[in-house]
């Protein structure tokens, strides 16, 4: 899968692969200390927040989880 | 006015390989960009999940998923995983929505996914929702994915959507003025009306009649100036609403 940022393809599969295997093998086997991709996550952010940024991409300011919404639950 | 969707899923493999499955959904075949964009071959579908009935996974190939990145991620103290995932698409829309809104058509969409994976408690609870074309539509998705209660070795999944328009709000306000535009017409056929029968009727248009007409005529356009206001009013409410309900800040 590509990223946003086209040259932070590479980097994104590498983190991906990191992730993976870390989230797979130790986080959901309630190991979440040590996360081992610390280093590629943070090169693969730096390339992909800038390709945002260039493409202003409206990702700020944005509740987590969309937090402070009324959610109506009927319509007609 | 919104639509709501609630919907009800299961997939038969257990929660934790449902979870590790979540981050490498893409690509597959019934989502990857396809070089040249042309037709897919149906597929006949392996997995509930991919032909689900959301509105964010329509029907199969109807939509390409182009790009995704992790744009944050941590875990918090107590062990969860919180993440935010962006997504971006191809804009397909039917023709007819071509012609009437020329300006999206090239654009593509831009998705975020919210996530946080609670393996302690072996689910998981999602928000999707668009943060572009939000003027003409916004859909928003919340799953909790939970081991299912009928096998513990399958997972179900529990899905809300809300789907929004603020264009709703603009027929109301061509609504609004349309009506109180009419009635300002009718209060000047009335006095019309009232004018020349007098007049025919062989009385001259008495000074009070003819000043009602001339204060007919200023009512009306007081009428219809404040009618105005109004529309303008709530279309520009109509169309911020959407913006301010995305660019919330903590």
């Amino acid at each position: 899968m590509n990223s946003v940022g086209e040259a932070c393809t590479d980097m994104k599969r590498e983190y991906d692969q990191c992730f993976n295997r870390w989230f797979a093998e130790k986080f959901l086997k309630g190991d979440g200390s040590g996360d081992p991709c610390t280093d590629l996550f943070k090169r693969y952010q730096q390339c992909v927040q800038k390709a945002i940024k260039e493409k202003e991409i409206p990702i700020e300011g944005l509740d987590f989880m969309g937090h402070g919404k009324e959610k109506p639950e009927n319509s007609s | 006015m919104v639509k709501y969707f609630l919907g009800h899923s299961v997939l038969r493999s257990s929660w934790d390989q449902v979870f590790a499955a979540f981050w490498q959904r893409y690509p597959n075949p019934y989502r990857k960009a396809w070089p040249g964009g042309s037709k897919w071959k149906l597929h006949k579908a392996v997995n509930k999940e991919q032909a689900s009935e959301s509105p964010l996974h329509s029907d199969i190939c109807s939509k390409h998923v182009l790009t995704e990145d992790i744009v944050h991620r941590e875990v918090t103290p107590d062990q969860k995983l919180l993440s935010r995932r962006l997504l971006t698409k191809t804009n397909r829309m039917p023709r007819w929505a071509e012609r009437l809104f020329p300006a999206n058509v090239a654009h593509s969409v831009y998705i975020l996914e919210d996530s946080i994976v609670d393996p302690q408690n072996q689910t998981m609870t999602t928000f999707t929702w668009n943060i572009n074309h939000a003027r003409l539509m916004v859909v928003e998705e919340r799953c909790v994915y939970c081991v299912n209660s009928d096998n513990s070795g399958w997972t179900e999944i529990c899905r809300e959507a809300w789907v929004s328009s603020s264009l709703f709000g603009v027929s109301r306000a061509v609504q609004e003025f349309g009506l109180a535009r009419f009635k300002s017409n009718v209060t000047k056929t009335m006095k019309g009306f009232e004018y020349i029968l007098a007049k025919l009727q062989g009385e001259a248009p008495s000074k009070t009649l003819v000043e009602t007409a001339k204060e007919a005529k200023e009512k009306a356009k007081e009428t219809a100036l404040a009618a105005t206001e109004k529309a303008k009013d709530l279309a520009n409410k109509a169309a911020t609403k959407q913006q301010q309900q995305q660019q919330q800040f903590v």
